[in-house]
């Protein structure tokens, strides 16, 4: 019980959007627009190998064929792609030797978004990699890794240092043709997180990036990669915030990993992008790619808090690989005013005996929509593969929309599937009986919401859970009556 | 404690109360009987504040207060307490924290200090003992998978936390065997003390056997038309409500 009710209202207080800050430091940043000079000057920037640049050369090529995919059940004005910044990076981020050089307007910065970077002073254990705009700006936690032979760094620092790893695994669960904003993201990436976890090592701490917005008019194009070797485990989360501004940003990422046998990857996401105003102004585009492959044995768990953003679109997947493999996937979605979201999984079951499960919790407000999505696809050799299902939408009052699109696809009469599905609006029974306890319209919806999410929230590693539920409560302010 | 006036209330323009006059005093049991549709779940309902009810006309003081100015939750943090007829589940909310919440809004409500995990524990122990509650069903969803002899205990455990000053119980004994019955006015009664007092809204005389009433109330079209001692629920059980229509209609 770490967390009062007492701090959750002090905490509703300073309920809109509280990560809307601009932090002012310089930045060193490319010129608008997209062509071939200014994906060599990222290569550039980041002093990449040839065969990298080749990569990003060879992606945008292909993207340049693409046609942006207009499936989805969101609407919005297209980016423009010659008009965003595609790097940008805090000046004088050279290389930090310690944590005493990392400029204080930075520190500054990390300290209102609750990012401790101080390893002495940190007393939870969770190792940071903090991402900034196009770079990573610091990684906490690094020796202590090393001794049990774990990478965690930058994307760009694994390019340099690790460059066989990165070049064996990079774009083998994603491939550039996979889809417009992963081939858009293969050419012009400029920062992430890498992560490797060697042959039966089990790392001792969560793994977290903290992904940060910054400059206005840029693009952020991130990509991680985690390797978890036979045998491994690792828990790795992902925090995203970003100013508040009236501009639309495109956030445009690319996360893979690779679950080799008996390993497993547990991937939480707390994802708080700027959503836009109450008109519907603004907010962050975050149209994303993830997806992980799962070996014999392995497992490979998602956890999504999606909160923010103007528009998503992103269905973190499992391809379950190697017989015996395990995938799940864990939502909870929440849009208020005109936030838009379209997101879900897909499955795919390739191996014998595998297994999946998929829990997604909607929550839809305001005039926003709501969509769920979701491919289960088993294969003809996937012999007594299993799969459940779970969509749950909640409704608050009468002009948001959801929507759930389940795409079931079988190949194997051996397979068990279940789909369920629900929807409900909050009850006034049920907002009544609160009342009559004494409690708070507010927290009574807070309580009822927090209870439809149980299911997901309890998945999350506990720091994370704290701040999650404290999003939703935040997120949905003012949203029924 | 409560003084009702000349209380008319409808729902969806329907006039449900017709001019209910009522007064409990600290201390009292009331009970109100009546037939289907005479109005007695809309009388709680009214004084619990639900908003699909309209009072229309009338006067209700509580406490010194005047109950219909009060919103909802206030009225429950002033000490008023509605034992529901269909108690509400609440997936994913366990019991405990929902206990919690409303304690501390009370709390803060009468500017006093949260109370302590400890103390908290220590009371939900000794509450849930009272109605021979399983310290299982404290940690459970509120009210899911509760069966219906649960649901109502779980109401008087929960009444039994919040300490009110007057408790209206709303069918409380429908659906419960007898041994649950006994249980539910065990509670009922050790809660009993001569700074509170209870309503207890009822179809049938066998729970004020156990649950003594002060006075007995008949509340039929919408008016108390008449007012007895626990031996005029006797009566009822014996003669129906035939006699008292007939009474009323003579008038």
């Amino acid at each position: 019980m770490g967390y009062t009710e007492n701090e959750l209202a002090k905490d509703l207080e300073n309920q809109e959007y509280k990560f809307g800050f601009v932090t002012d430091i310089e930045s060193d940043k490319a010129p608008i627009g997209l062509d071939e000079n200014i994906i060599r000057f990222i290569s550039n920037k980041k002093e990449e190998p040839e065969w990298m640049l080749e990569y990003r050369l060879k992606a945008f090529e292909i993207w340049k064929t693409m046609t942006e995919p207009s499936w989805a059940h969101v609407k919005y004005v297209k980016p423009d792609f010659q008009a965003i910044t595609y790097y940008s990076a805090p000046k004088q981020s050279k290389k930090y030797e310690s944590w005493d050089d990392v400029d204080p307007e930075m520190k500054a910065t990390m300290a209102k978004l609750g990012i401790s970077m101080e390893e002495q002073k940190r007393l939870t254990g969770v190792a940071v990699d903090f991402v900034m705009d196009s770079v990573s700006v610091a990684t906490s936690f690094k020796s202590k890794l090393k001794e049990l032979g774990i990478i965690f760094c930058s994307f760009s620092e694994a390019v340099q240092e690790f460059p066989e790893l990165v070049r064996k695994h990079m774009g083998t669960v994603i491939p550039i043709t996979d889809n417009f904003y992963a081939a858009l993201n293969a050419a012009v990436f400029t920062d992430g997180s890498f992560c490797y976890i060697p042959k039966g090592v089990r790392c001792p701490m969560e793994l977290s990036t903290y992904f940060r917005i910054n400059e206005g008019g840029t693009g952020q194009f991130e990509r991680t990669l985690v390797v978890a070797d036979e045998g491994s485990y690792v828990s790795y989360l992902e925090g995203c915030t970003a100013p508040q501004r009236d501009e639309n940003q495109l956030h445009a990422a690319v996360v893979e990993l690779i679950a080799l046998e008996g390993a497993e990857i547990k991937y939480s996401t707390v994802q708080n992008w700027y959503p836009g105003d109450k008109e519907g102004k603004g907010g962050i585009y975050n149209f994303v790619t993830k997806r992980g492959i799962c070996e014999r044995n392995a497992k490979i768990s998602w956890t999504q808090v999606e909160t923010g953003s103007a528009v998503t679109w992103k269905y973190p997947s499992c391809i379950l690989k190697g017989d015996n493999s395990i995938g799940e996937f864990y939502s909870v979605a929440v849009t208020n005013n005109f936030q838009q979201a379209d997101t879900g999984t897909k499955m795919i079951h390739l191996g014998k005996n595998t297994k999946s499960t998929i829990i997604s919790k909607g929550i839809s407000a305001g005039k926003s929509q709501n969509s769920y999505r979701g491919l289960v696809q088993i294969h003809k050799g996937a012999e007594n593969a299993r799969n459940f299902s779970q969509c749950d939408s909640l409704l608050m009052g009468d002009t948001c929309g959801a929507h759930t699109f389940p795409y079931i696809e079988c190949k194997n009469s051996s397979a068990k599937i279940e789909h369920e599905a629900t929807t409900s609006k909050i009850g006034e029974d049920q907002i009544f009986y609160c009342l009559q306890r004494g409690i708070s319209e507010e927290k009574a919806i807070s309580l009822i919401v927090n209870g439809y999410c149980k299911e997901v929230l309890n998945q999350l590693p506990m720091e994370f859970a704290v701040e999650a539920q404290k999003l939703l409560a935040i997120s949905l302010e003012g949203s029924v009556g | 404690m409560i003084k009702i006036t000349n209380l008319h209330a409808s729902i969806d323009g329907k006039e449900i109360l017709k001019g209910l006059n009522l007064e409990v005093k600290a201390g009292e049991v009331h009970a109100i009987m009546g037939p289907n549709g005479a109005g007695k779940s809309t009388l709680a309902s009214v004084l619990a504040g639900r908003e699909a009810y309209e009072v229309t006309e009338g006067s209700i003081e509580f406490d010194g207060k005047d109950l219909l100015e009060l919103d909802t939750e206030d009225r429950a943090r002033e000490g008023l307490f509605l034992a529901f007829q269909y108690p509400i589940e609440i997936p994913g909310v366990s019991n405990v924290n929902f206990l919690r919440t409303a304690l501390n809004e009370i709390r803060e409500y009468k500017g006093e200090e949260q109370i302590s995990a400890k103390d908290f524990m220590a009371m939900v122990r000794e509450k849930s003992a009272l109605v021979e509650l399983d310290a299982k069903l404290a940690s459970r969803s509120v009210n899911e998978g509760f069966s219906g002899g649960e649901k109502k205990r779980n109401e008087i455990f929960q009444m039994a936390m919040l300490e009110p000053k007057l408790a209206i119980l709303d069918e409380t004994d429908s659906g419960l065997d007898i041994d649950a019955l006994r249980i539910v006015a065990k509670g009922v009664n050790t809660l009993k003390s001569s700074e509170n007092a209870t309503i207890v809204i009822t179809h049938y005389q066998r729970l004020l056997d156990y649950i003594v009433p002060d006075f007995v109330h008949v509340l039929y079209d919408g008016k108390i038309v008449k007012t007895g001692t626990k031996d005029l629920a006797l009566e009822l059980e014996e003669r129906g409500y035939d006699w008292i229509k007939a009474e009323v209609e003579a008038k």
